[in-house]
């Protein structure tokens, strides 16, 4: 086989064997990507780790809270929350944020936020990115950290006093927190 | 030259493996076009001419045909070969479409009829001003644009993807009667073609503190998941086209994860940002909607896997058979560890087995279609099929999964996600008539 075949028959081989790795470090990679800094990727960098990691400025508190949901989340969560009659009838709809249910059997449908999250912290981040439905990321993060309160107090989860920010959030307990195991430990990073 | 039918002449020239007219495989080996004279007909009726009509030129025959549409779409008299919509309406909750595994054949969905879940809507990205960020616990934080991930080498590879709320609907106590659209359309398959993440992360420099990653859409709930690093590493994909074509909209245009195996809810469409990170986000999805909550106590989490399952798609609800004579089992197969290696078909409600024919090449973590030959006697039948992955899993009989997970108390409705992660075998009961319905056995 000509060189330039042999050579081209290398290549195939790998790209096609998915040695992406062998192919970047032995014949040298695209490198197409731009560098970034972190000023022009704060806009995106919005995650929060579930021990509350990232979790930025601002403070809010459950009454605060109650005011922004009944104007921004009770037209699909139902009032405070607590279900629209076809989310309470069983049927597919937007969450029931507030229920008072225990966990019982294996029947999804009565976990709530207060009796199943493992953490808080996610609270804030899902509310943050998702938030309300049809206009997300519209909220400040004072207004998501009062909407994280309110939901927590209304569960019992926390004091309706309690002010919540990055320093506090961390703490909360949740009552479901040991609830939970890995289906498969194996594919777990130790 | 003679050509040998391997089409018996009496019923009893193949050999029956299993009960109730189970027939061995090599009844189907290299037959094609015989066995398609065989699907869904008497053998008897074929064999006498019974039923003959006199062939006339249609009307099709005697003129032009239409004009050639740039993109073209499926003929008017297969209209009903559609997916079904859990929100027609558009409600403010979450859009689902499922795939009619019942009228499709093979082992690819086609891309307008690959299940979709979208949260708030498709988003119409522009690809000019997406843009994919790869950030967190790397060396070099890079920026690509599609234009420049288009550039680099690429793989393609079938894989499954399969909402981890498939199949749920068998959680109930009783059989809730669906078709199989209804049942296990939350799963499709296709040739996905992009490029490997391990090689754009090799490109960033991974720092050795990693050990997840969280990837992020550009969706409205901007969907996030995280995702452990030793799956980027292993066969992870940003995956640019579907089934050739670049991806369709609602599965993630222009660009998605794919994490063959893995539940789909991970595989982020319109994938924007990817980050390494030390610990998992415990987002809303892995605290609450892709858990399962166990009898006794605890719930599992972070599943990720989907198991091994398989399915009879024909004669299945809706499919049914009419009269006795012989038919082809036709179904699917497949496992998020690896190849199905065996598929067991049974006529008798589990009592006795027969091996499926597994169409070849059968691809890793894809789509794999069984066939068995069935000769049926108009007697009452529970069909059903099981099957084997090269790990060595196998799916559970409904008792044994329900004895290990438990099951509802009562039934829900057919839409409803009251647990997740369900991959026991399905049972379809066949009448006296040839009517199929949804069964326990």
């Amino acid at each position: 086989m000509p060189m330039r075949e042999r050579l081209f028959a290398a290549l195939l081989c790998l790209s096609l064997s998915a040695s992406a790795t062998a192919f970047a470090a032995g014949l040298g990679s695209p490198n197409l990507g731009k560098p970034v800094s972190s000023a022009d990727m704060a806009h995106w960098d919005i995650e929060i780790l579930a021990d509350g990691t990232g979790l930025p400025a601002g403070e809010g508190t459950a009454a605060q809270g109650a005011l922004i949901f009944a104007t921004k989340c009770s037209a699909c969560h139902g009032d405070g929350g607590r279900g629209t009659p076809q989310a309470l009838s069983g049927q597919p709809a937007p969450p029931i944020i507030i229920r008072d249910v225990q966990l019982k059997g294996i029947d999804a449908s009565r976990t709530t936020i207060a009796n199943y999250w493992p953490y808080a912290p996610p609270l804030f981040d899902y509310i943050r990115r998702a938030m309300p439905w049809n206009e997300p990321r519209s909220l400040s993060d004072h207004e998501v950290y009062a909407l994280t309160a309110y939901i927590l107090a209304e569960g019992k989860v926390i004091d309706t006093k309690l002010v919540l920010n990055a320093r506090t959030l961390p703490k909360v307990e949740m009552p479901n927190r040991n609830g939970f195991l890995p289906r498969f430990p194996e594919l777990m990073p130790h | 030259m003679k050509r040998r039918s391997n089409l018996p002449d009496k019923p009893d020239e193949v050999e029956q493996v299993a009960g109730n007219g189970l027939l061995h495989r090599r009844a189907l080996l290299g037959r094609s076009a015989a066995i398609a004279g065989l699907v869904g007909t008497g053998l008897g009726a074929a064999a006498t001419g019974a039923g003959a009509e006199q062939l006339v030129e249609q009307p099709w025959s005697l003129q032009m045909g239409e004009d050639t549409p740039a993109y073209q779409t499926p003929s008017k008299f297969a209209k009903n070969v559609v997916r079904t919509l859990a929100n027609p309406k558009f409600e403010p909750r979450s859009s689902l479409s499922r795939t009619p595994h019942h009228l499709l054949e093979g082992t690819r969905t086609p891309n307008g009829l690959h299940f979709t879940i979208n949260h708030t809507g498709i988003p119409q990205i522009d690809p000019a001003a997406h843009r994919f960020l790869i950030h967190g616990l790397v060396k070099r934080p890079l920026v690509f644009t599609v234009d420049a991930l288009l550039k680099y080498p690429m793989i393609s590879r079938p894989a499954f993807v399969e909402c981890g709320g498939n199949s749920v609907p068998l959680f109930s106590p009783k059989p809730i009667q669906a078709d199989v659209q209804a049942l296990h359309g939350l799963s499709s398959c296709a040739e996905r073609t992009g490029v490997p993440l391990s090689l754009l992360l090799d490109e960033c420099g991974i720092d050795p503190r990693a050990k997840w990653f969280i990837a992020e859409g550009a969706d409205g709930p901007h969907l996030m998941r995280s995702v452990p690093l030793a799956k980027a590493l292993d066969d992870a994909m940003i995956a640019l086209y579907q089934n050739g074509e670049p991806l369709m909209p609602g599965n993630g245009f222009p660009m998605r994860l794919l994490l063959p195996g893995y539940e789909g809810n991970m595989n982020v469409k319109f994938l924007r940002r990817i980050k390494l990170v030390p610990s998992p986000a415990m987002s809303f999805w892995e605290s609450q909607v892709y858990t399962e909550p166990m009898p006794k106590g605890k719930s599992y989490n972070l599943t990720f896997l989907n198991e091994v399952k398989s399915f009879i798609t024909r004669p299945s609800p809706g499919q049914d058979v009419k009269t006795p004579g012989y038919y082809e089992i036709s179904g699917i197969a497949y496992s998020g560890k690896g190849k199905i290696t065996k598929v067991l078909v049974s006529a008798d409600g589990g009592k006795s087995w027969g091996e499926a024919a597994l169409q070849a090449p059968v691809y890793s973590k894809a789509f794999t279609r069984f066939r068995m030959p069935w000769r049926w006697d108009g007697r009452p039948v529970t069909l059903q099929s099981r099957a084997w992955d090269d790990h060595g899993s196998f799916q559970p009989t409904r008792a044994e999964f329900v004895a290990a997970r438990g099951q509802l108390d009562a039934v829900p409705p057919v839409v409803a996600f009251r647990n997740h992660h369900f991959n026991a075998i399905t049972s379809w009961a066949v009448d006296a008539r040839g009517k199929v319905s949804h069964a326990y056995a």
